[in-house]
Formats: C-alpha cells, sequence, structure tokens
C-alpha cells in the first residue's frame, strides 16, 4: 500500500510538474457542417505547425499541445468556445476562424484576456479595424479583394455589366459591397444587388438574371462554395452562359463537386489563400500535409500553418525575454505584432492594427478538371491595406 | 420595368406551378395527418428529406450500372416514397401511438414530440451521410437522359425535362391520392377515422392500422416529393427539409387544414407567391428589396388571406364533426 501511495503521489507530482510548464495553442474554424471543407484545413494546417515545434518547446521546458475547438461556423458556438479557451489558463494563442461573422465576435471575449488571435481567412474590414491589440491576420481584406475582382473583370475582362448576389453574410455581402463600389467607379455597371439566403431553389434569381436589361456580362457572387456551387449549377443548366466572378468563398474543392466540373469550369475567384502551386516554399509543406493526413493541403491550410507559426515564433521570443519562464497573454499577444517571419506565404509584420504589412491577393480560374489544384493562376497583387480611419 | 415583367412571366409562371407542385405533395402528409389526428407532426419536413437523400443515393449508386435513365428515376421514386413512408411508420409507432395510447389529452405533446423527432432524424441522416461519405451536401447525380431542355413559345419558357418528369409525377400522385381516398376502402377507413376515431372503431375499423396506413400514404409523397426536389434543385443536405416543410405545413394551412384539394390548392399558391416575388420583388421595388425578402412578402400575403378567411381556402367554416 505504501508503495502505491508513493506512486500515486509521484504521479501527481510529476502531473503538476508537467501542467505548470504545458503551453496550449487552440484552434477555431468549423470542423462540420457546411463549411467543415475549409475548416478542417485550418485545423490540419495549424496542427501540422504544432507539431513540428513541440521539439523546439521541448528544449525550453514546455509540453507544447494542440486544441482544436468546433465553431460550426456559428456565432454562438464561436463565442461559447472562445469562454472555454480563455478560462484554460495553457492556451496562449489562437489561430482562426473562418468566418468573419464569427471571429467578430469572438475575438472580443478573447481580448478581454488579451488571448492573442492570428487569423488565417477573415477578410471583413472590420477584423482588424476595431485595432484591438489581440488580432491580427495574415490574409488579405474584402476591401481591397473585392475591388482587386473589379478591375480585373473591367480591365481584363472588358466587363462593364455586372449582376451582384451575396449571401446576407459580414463576409459575403462585405464583399459584394466593396466589389460593387469599385466597379462602379471604374465606370461599370451594375444592374442588381440580390441577396440570398436559399440554398437549394436559385431558379427566382437566375430569372432576374435572365430577365435583366442590360444583359450583365458577369455575374459577381459574395459568398460561400456552399451557396454558390448548386448556383452555378442550375444557371448552366438553364442555359445561361455568363461568365461568373466570386470571392475566397468558392476556394475549395467542393465548389466544384458541387457545380460539377463542367459547369465550375472558367469561373473566375479572387482569394487571399493562394494556392499551393503559388508558393514555391510550400511545396515541401503540400508533402508533408498529405504524407501525415491523407489529404491535399489547400490554401487555407498553407495560411494555417503560417498562422500558427507566427504564434509560435512570437512565443519563443517572448519565453526568452521572460527568462524562460512562462509569458503571459498579453507579453505574448505583444510580441505577435512585433513579429517579422517569413512564412510560406511570404514576409510577415503587422501594423498598427493587426493587419500584415503587404497582402497577397490571387485572381484564379477554375479549370475545370475535378482537381483543384489545377486552377489557373492569373495574376498576384500585392497590396498593403487602407490606412486605418 | 413593365416589358421587363411580362416578358418574365411565363417562365416565373411555369417555375411557380414546378415549386407549387411539389410543396402540394407535401402539404397533403401534413394535412392527411392532420385530418386524422389532429397532430401536426413538424417531422414530416423529415420525412422529405429522407425522400431527397434516398434519390441522391439510389442516382449515385445504380446510375452507372443502369443505362436507362427513366428506369432509374423510377427506382428513386419508388424507394424513396417506400423509404419515406417506413420512417413515418416508424415514427408514428414509436413516437405518436405511445402518448396516444396513454391517453394524453395536452396537444401540445405530440407537438413537441413531432418536433423532437424532426432534430434526431435531422442528425441522424447528417450521422450517417457523414461516416458513410465524409459529405454535408450530397449531389445528384447527372444524367444524361434527364438533362434536356427545350423552349416553348418562341422562347418564352425556358423548360427542363425534369421540370415536366416533376409535374407529370406530381399529378400523377395528387389524382392517385384522390382516387384512393375518394374510392377505396381504405380511403372509406381514412374518412371514416378521421371524422370520429372512437366511432370508426366501433364499425370494425382498427384505428391503428388506419392511421398507420395514413402516414405510410402520407410520407411516401412526401418522399417522392423529395426526390422531386433533389432531381430539379440537384443539392441537399440533412437540414433542407426545414424551409420546405414550413412552406408545406403553411399551404396546408392556407388550403384548410385537414382538406385535401385544399393542400394541392394551398401548395400551388404558395409557389406561385414564393417564385412571384422572389423573382419581381427588386424590380417591383427598384432595387430597394431584393430575393431575400420573397419568403416575408409571401407569408405576409398569407396571413392577410388567412384574416379574411381563418378556415383557409377550401376549409369549412363549421368545425364541429357530424
Amino acid at each position: 500500500m505504501r508503495k502505491l501511495g508513493l506512486v500515486v503521489a509521484g504521479v501527481a507530482a510529476l502531473g503538476m510538474a508537467l501542467g505548470q510548464n504545458v503551453i496550449k495553442i487552440a484552434s477555431q474554424s468549423p470542423l462540420s457542417g457546411p463549411q467543415a471543407a475549409l475548416g478542417e484545413q485550418i485545423k490540419l494546417g495549424a496542427e501540422l505547425a504544432v507539431e513540428e515545434a513541440k521539439a523546439r518547446f521541448r528544449q525550453l521546458g514546455f509540453d507544447l499541445q494542440f486544441v482544436p475547438y468546433d465553431d460550426q461556423a456559428n456565432p454562438d458556438v464561436g463565442v461559447a468556445n472562445a469562454n472555454r479557451i480563455i478560462n484554460d489558463p495553457d492556451i496562449l494563442g489562437v489561430v482562426g476562424h473562418l468566418n468573419s461573422g464569427v471571429a467578430i465576435p469572438s475575438s472580443e471575449v478573447y481580448a478581454r484576456v488579451n488571448l492573442v488571435m492570428v487569423s488565417p481567412a477573415n477578410t471583413n474590414p472590420r477584423v482588424t479595424d476595431r485595432k484591438l491589440p489581440n488580432v491580427n491576420r495574415i490574409c488579405g481584406r474584402d476591401d481591397v479583394q473585392g475591388p482587386a475582382g473589379a478591375e480585373y473583370a473591367f480591365n481584363n475582362l472588358g466587363v462593364r455589366t455586372a449582376f451582384v448576389i451575396h449571401d446576407k453574410t459580414a463576409y459575403g455581402q462585405g464583399l459584394a459591397e466593396e466589389f460593387k463600389k469599385r466597379f462602379e467607379a471604374l465606370g461599370g455597371r451594375v444592374v442588381a444587388f440580390v441577396g440570398t439566403e436559399e440554398t437549394s431553389n436559385f431558379v427566382p434569381i437566375i430569372n432576374q438574371i435572365r430577365g435583366a436589361r442590360p444583359i450583365p456580362q458577369l455575374i459577381y457572387f459574395g459568398g460561400i462554395y456552399s451557396q454558390i456551387g448548386p448556383f452555378v449549377k442550375q444557371l448552366r443548366e438553364r442555359g445561361v452562359t455568363t461568365r461568373l466572378m466570386g470571392g475566397d468563398g468558392l476556394d475549395s474543392s467542393e465548389f466544384e463537386r458541387l457545380a460539377g466540373s463542367q459547369a465550375a469550369k472558367g469561373t473566375y475567384y479572387t482569394t487571399v489563400a493562394g494556392p499551393v502551386s503559388a508558393f514555391p516554399k510550400a511545396k515541401a509543406f503540400a508533402q508533408r500535409f498529405k504524407q501525415k493526413y491523407g489529404k491535399e493541403a489547400e490554401g487555407f491550410g498553407i495560411y494555417a500553418y503560417d498562422a500558427a507559426n507566427v504564434i509560435l515564433t512570437a512565443l519563443e521570443k517572448a519565453i526568452k525575454d521572460n527568462g524562460g519562464r512562462k509569458p503571459t497573454r498579453e507579453q505574448v499577444a505583444k510580441a505577435v505584432r512585433e513579429v517579422k517571419l517569413e512564412g510560406l506565404t511570404g514576409t510577415i509584420e503587422f501594423d498598427e492594427k493587426g493587419d500584415i504589412k503587404k497582402a497577397k491577393y490571387f485572381i484564379m480560374q477554375v479549370a475545370g478538371t475535378g482537381n483543384w489544384a489545377d486552377n489557373k493562376l492569373i495574376r498576384v497583387v500585392e497590396v498593403a491595406p487602407p490606412a486605418a480611419r | 420595368m413593365l416589358e421587363q415583367i411580362l416578358v418574365l412571366l411565363p417562365q416565373v409562371i411555369f417555375d411557380g406551378f414546378l415549386l407549387g407542385f411539389v410543396y402540394a405533395m407535401v402539404a397533403l402528409g401534413y394535412t392527411m395527418v392532420y385530418g386524422v389526428l389532429e397532430l401536426i407532426n413538424f417531422a414530416h419536413s423529415e420525412i422529405f428529406m429522407i425522400g431527397a437523400v434516398v434519390g441522391v443515393e439510389v442516382f449515385r449508386y445504380l446510375a452507372p450500372a443502369l443505362p436507362n435513365g427513366y428506369l432509374l428515376l423510377l427506382l428513386a421514386l419508388l424507394l424513396g416514397g417506400l423509404i419515406a413512408g417506413g420512417t413515418a411508420i416508424l415514427v408514428e409507432r414509436f413516437a405518436y401511438r405511445p402518448l396516444r395510447k396513454r391517453g394524453t389529452t395536452n396537444r401540445l405533446v405530440p407537438l413537441i414530440t413531432a418536433i423532437g423527432v424532426s432534430f434526431i432524424l435531422q442528425d441522424l441522416v447528417r450521422l450517417i451521410e457523414g461516416l458513410w461519405h465524409n459529405e454535408f451536401f450530397l449531389r445528384m447525380r447527372t444524367v444524361e437522359a434527364l438533362e434536356g431542355s427545350v423552349e416553348l413559345f418562341g422562347g418564352a419558357i425556358f423548360a427542363q425535362t425534369k421540370a415536366f418528369i416533376v409535374i407529370v409525377v406530381s399529378i400523377l400522385m395528387l389524382v392517385g391520392l384522390t382516387y384512393l381516398v375518394n374510392r377505396t376502402k381504405l380511403g372509406v377507413a381514412i374518412r371514416a377515422v378521421a371524422q370520429d376515431l372512437s366511432t370508426a372503431s366501433l364499425m370494425g375499423i382498427d384505428p391503428d392500422r388506419v392511421i398507420s396506413r395514413t402516414f405510410l400514404i402520407g410520407g411516401s409523397l412526401g418522399g417522392v416529393a423529395g426526390v422531386l426536389f433533389a432531381l430539379m434543385y440537384t443539392t441537399v443536405n440533412p437540414y433542407v427539409g426545414f424551409l420546405p416543410g414550413i412552406k408545406a405545413f403553411t399551404a396546408a394551412v392556407l388550403g384548410g387544414i385537414g382538406n385535401i384539394p385544399g393542400a394541392m390548392l394551398g401548395g400551388l399558391v404558395l409557389g406561385q407567391l414564393e417564385n412571384f416575388f422572389g423573382t419581381y420583388l427588386p424590380i417591383l421595388t427598384n432595387g430597394n428589396f431584393g430575393t431575400e425578402y420573397k419568403d416575408v412578402v409571401a407569408f405576409l400575403i398569407l396571413i392577410f388571406i388567412l384574416l379574411v378567411r381563418p378556415q383557409g381556402l377550401l376549409g369549412q367554416v363549421v368545425k364541429e364533426k357530424v
């Protein structure tokens, strides 16, 4: 009995000792439901970065762990998770979210305790325009992404009339509005600006497109692949051949599966998370990713990997500055803002709002071969975020 | 503006009928169950969803093996109807019948049970599809034979082969149901039970069996409607039943709940309203109200109709039973 008591005490002591030196990195993204395909990339990308940093942190005397959370693309769930996250004192950084509509309320919860969040995917301007000291993103913004699409359509495709649709979310509507603003400023004409929450029956909108005068030369859809996929399928089935453009919400192989390769072919999209082929440095990463998870890495996977590495780099620095002891959340948030990192996606440095100093925007076209990686990269634009208003 | 409306009108009416027939078939399930049990079976929208999912799976697995597209569709409709009808029987057997046997008089209890069952079915389908294919959105496979289209009246109506299939199948089902209810022994029994359950049982009718068959018929209609919905609109998910279900329920109320021709009429009216406002709202309001308000406007009009005629379009004013 005494022996057993000793063992128990020993295990408890070891547990406590380890417990003090546990550092956790959380991720929040939709892992179930309609947007899981994109959300899973974020989780796996971040997980891979944490796995690879484990050995380095062990040398510093810390046990690094990864804790993924499922926000279900739902603001309520995201906020509930955020409350659980801030109550776990070992969590020192969050990679996420996928949806701006979820990131905005959740990040306000993190802000209460200065828990740092680095987003690989949130493009709504309000994410950083609130100037929270803990909120950063390494991807571009809708008020640049929308205009980038508008400029390409107007200048390079020669489009003069557009039919604009959005999904009524912070992301989709914001993107569509920015597209419209720039397109009109360039001299184009938006024949209609329509919102819809519909996910199956797009017939009324398709009829509007067929009846619109002047006949639109381009359809712009600000939304997520789960809506745009079936929309495009029905659109093409009904014989409308108008060119189509969307934002990074349709940057997923699921889009092609839902629309069918035939209908998806030729669709233009702008994205803030370029494909693996756009980043020479990401090739080795993609191989490791495939090896470990048996899945192809897509854009958000690479960005999540970088986002996690931003946090990890800042953590290492904060640990050193703190004399080898576990830093506070505040110290980590401050270190993240000062990070300068050569990531897979390029140089990562933040401005005073938490925007990346130079974000990349990609204009892509769906190849329609059934393999999302075949999509054609038409051009890359590097733009600084607009100055704080 | 007027010209724009007129140009599209034939198309809008055609598409409205298409949607209307689907709603009508779903509405019949609500109205039959209500007629017999005075219960609003909210799980019926999930019966519809199960039909749609079965349709997708049948196409997925049998399309490569079956060269004939119409045979494939027939099989999908049969299986979709049967499995959905079977699920409806199970729901009745395990969720509603125990309450009835216990003599629960509170009308809210079965209603809440129905809502609960509907959640269970949604998540069950999500779980199965998640484990089976790891897919949330299920895409209806494209089959060459069913993909044609024609332009009618000099291009005024663009009609797909699928649209004709939806209309023909649903008319056949509706006519078949009318015949069944009015001209067969089972129909007489159903009407008798709807009239008065306890008296009917005194006349040698087994009410449990009649109720079970009512669920089977209503469920099968819902399942067939689901298959047609998937065929027409190509993508379904475990939650796709909710909105069509609510609308079909509204259609049943609009027509006068418990009234079979009323449910059909209600479905058609609702289909037309939804499509009309979905297409024309932005044009009529000069872009101030988009398509997203189509349901709001359609439901406002419904509320107005029900204010004027609370018993529904074809409902009878006298609620007292003979």
